[in-house]
């Protein structure tokens, strides 16, 4: 029976890890669809970033009941992880509790996931309550409705059950410990679990086990399934804020970056000795799909995950407007994943023909006033305003589609030498008057 | 000489001759440092009064600087913002070529737009300079001890800061301004939106010169709003499409008569009689 178990728990195991680790490679080229951009400098300050707003959540507590309870859940989540690596010893081998050798210390650390289980617990209670209780406005935005907000009550369920199923596990197991049941040595401190044991008093020895294996494989396949949904989920974040922050932009948040093949076309005009007469005309001016994206911009659409805090603070957004940052990046993932399975089905090179234009109006990129709030504001380091002004770039130069008010703006620079009709030659009149 | 050409003469002798570059080339001389004017600073109304504040105080300090005067152009920064990057970098080329001809080195504006522009986006296209706010050079001057104040100059009165968004945000330039305002012995209240949270005005991505897409409220209102209800009698502010759009905002509310809107350097200019 035991090897039955195992040679089970091992084809389990390996065909979760299988279809993870697909979907990764897939979501790996959907990011690398974009252009590519080496962001590889100033290494050290890179990684004093990720540890920082990654590792150490400095961004998170910025807003201090939030990122509270996000620290429970995550200091919960890679510590009670540890037990994992246990519970895979276990399956694999057969034995159980293959890490009690650790004596005290594997004691304390059992108690203490304990703990964390139910602050993890009553964390989730506190996110599902500000979600629908308390109705904060940023998860109730038009983008929210639907999968959105789906995906994140699965979520928190999800993480509930699971702690659910650990502590339970660990209520049986003690009685069986208690019992003195073959193979269930004592091992373990439980000071949650304790109290729940009165739950299973009445079962017999053989019951016990049943019931512990019932939650010992109902923990780890829950684990597993997990696993295998965050791919396809907002809670990727879990994995990609660690590189999305080392990849983090450096310069001054309002450098924006010039586009190299304009500065060839404008010195070939100004000044073709500084011109590269070699380079080919550029065959398209700014972002119409992910495809002109950098993959910095693709991976914060997969790092993203939605909890809206760049939204609450756009000032377009506060006041009304369509345009939400936090739409920009679902829209742009959603969009990777469209065009990545149309590749996927006819070939690297094919093209479905749409972009990223269908799913973000003009409306909404006009009314971003680039002024990187919600670049401030993201937890770890997502930039939205790239995005917007990269499809600006496109309406404007590639389709002139913009606000009559802008024309006449541009005409003004460029026979004015000022956003206004004013004479040139009166800029300096207001000397005569100081 | 009768009393009426003595006023006559005091009042042209305190009139300032603001130098250009190419008067100085033509003296031999360079100016220490260049003011940037800016397109709001020069034709603006409003904003020419802080350019004028800034000149007398350039003036006070005894800085050797100019102005380009009529060589100035747009920094192109509106034009890039709305998308259109040929336009701006038309206007970069030109402009750095003029400055690299006057072999200009060190650069001060009263607009943090043109200061976020040319000090990060022109050195890649060949214009690297030395480029300051006019914040980071009052502080400056008032740490060098040129620019001292009695005190509270402004008789008590609760001042608040507006952080743009191209000083704050965008170059991580929160303190200059708010050392001025303690040198001025002001009482600064901060509004609960500020340095690296602080509200946009609305004007910034070249929303200054189209209107608003459908909303509920206009930027400028929120804003405003927010400034006001911090009781202080006046809101200082480090960019001319700030003071724009927030005056307007105070305006809106009808509270002109109660609340003023005014650039660092005015509130310099003020304090030192200027």
């Amino acid at each position: 029976m035991r090897y039955i178990e195992q040679f089970l728990f091992v084809v389990v195991l390996g065909v979760a890890i299988y279809f993870f680790t697909q979907k990764i490679k897939q979501i790996r080229r959907n990011i690398f669809l974009g252009k590519a951009e080496s962001i590889n400098d100033q290494k050290s300050l890179r990684w004093k970033i990720m540890a920082k707003v990654a590792l150490g959540q400095s961004k998170m507590v910025v807003r201090p009941v939030a990122g509270f309870f996000h620290i429970l859940i995550y200091v919960g989540f890679i510590l009670i992880n540890i037990e994992v690596l246990e519970i895979i010893i276990d399956g694999v081998v057969g034995t159980h509790r293959s890490l009690a050798f650790l004596g005290s210390i594997y004691n304390i650390a059992i108690g203490f996931f304990e703990i964390l289980a139910v602050l993890v617990l009553i964390a989730c209670v506190v996110f599902l309550a500000r979600r629908f209780i308390i109705k904060i406005p940023r998860f109730h935005s038009p983008e929210m409705k639907g999968w959105a907000t789906q995906d994140a009550t699965y979520i928190l369920v999800i993480e509930m059950v699971l702690m659910a199923a650990l502590l339970q596990m660990n209520a049986v197991d003690q009685l069986l410990q208690e019992k003195g049941a073959d193979h269930y040595i004592a091992a373990g401190s439980f000071p949650i679990s304790h109290y729940l044991t009165g739950l299973f008093t009445g079962y017999n020895t053989a019951s016990l086990v049943i019931l512990e294996r019932t939650f010992w494989w109902f923990h780890i396949l829950g684990i597993l399934f997990f696993l295998n949904y965050v791919p396809y989920s907002k809670h990727l974040h879990i994995f990609l804020a660690f590189p999305n922050t080392w990849y983090s932009r450096l310069k001054p948040a309002g450098e924006f970056t010039n586009m190299p093949e304009i500065t060839n076309e404008v010195n070939l005009m100004l000044d073709p000795s500084k011109a590269d007469p070699n380079m080919p005309p550029p065959e398209k001016f700014g972002v119409n799909d992910i495809t002109d994206l950098s993959w910095k911009n693709i991976l914060d659409a997969y790092s993203c995950t939605e909890c809206g805090r760049c939204t609450s603070s756009c000032p377009a957004n506060l006041t009304g407007k369509k345009l939400s940052p936090r739409k920009i990046m679902m829209d742009t993932r959603d969009r990777a994943e469209t065009l990545g399975k149309a590749k996927d089905e006819n070939g690297l090179d094919y093209h479905d023909g749409k972009s990223l234009h269908d799913l973000i109006s003009q409306e909404e990129l006009l009314a971003c006033t680039t002024c990187n709030a919600c670049v401030e504001a993201c937890p770890i380091n997502i930039n939205p305003v790239e995005i917007i002004f990269g499809m600006r770039q496109y309406q404007t130069l590639e389709k002139s589609a913009m606000p009559s008010e802008w024309a006449m703006m541009n005409n003004n620079i460029e026979n004015n030498q000022a956003p206004w009709q004013f004479s040139p030659s009166d800029r300096a009149n207001w000397t005569n008057e100081v | 000489m009768d009393e009426r050409s003595i006023i006559a003469q005091a009042i042209m002798s305190k009139k300032i001759h603001v130098p250009t570059v190419a008067e100085l080339l033509a003296q031999g001389e360079k100016p220490d440092i260049l003011f940037w004017v800016g397109c709001a600073g020069s034709f603006d109304e409003r904003a020419q009064k802080v350019t004028k504040a800034f000149v007398k105080i350039l003036h006070h300090v005894g800085l050797k600087y100019a102005i380009l005067g009529t060589e100035e152009t747009c920094t192109g920064d509106p034009a890039k913002r709305a998308g259109n990057e040929f336009l701006f970098q038309m206007q970069a080329m030109a402009n750095i070529a003029t400055l690299n001809a006057y072999e200009i080195t060190k650069i001060v504006t009263t607009c943090p737009h043109c200061f976020n522009t040319i000090k990060n986006e022109y050195p890649s296209l060949g214009g690297s300079y030395d480029v300051i706010h006019h914040t980071q050079l009052l502080q400056n001057l008032i740490d060098e001890g040129r620019l001292t104040f009695g005190k509270d100059p402004f008789n008590g009165r609760k001042i608040t800061y507006h952080d743009s968004c191209y000083l704050g945000r965008a170059n991580g330039v929160y303190d200059a301004p708010r050392k001025i305002l303690e040198a001025l012995d002001a009482e600064l209240i901060e509004m609960k939106r500020c340095r690296k949270n602080g509200l946009c005005c609305g004007a910034g991505g070249a929303q200054m010169f189209k209107d608003a897409e459908q909303g509920k409220k206009e930027i400028n209102i929120e804003r405003s709003e927010e400034a006001i209800s911090t009781g202080a009698q006046i809101i200082s502010a480090n960019c001319p499409f700030c003071t724009t759009m927030i005056r307007d905002g105070v305006k809106h509310a009808q509270k002109e008569n109660e609340v003023e809107v005014l650039d660092l350097a005015e509130l310099v200019a003020k304090a030192k009689d200027l």
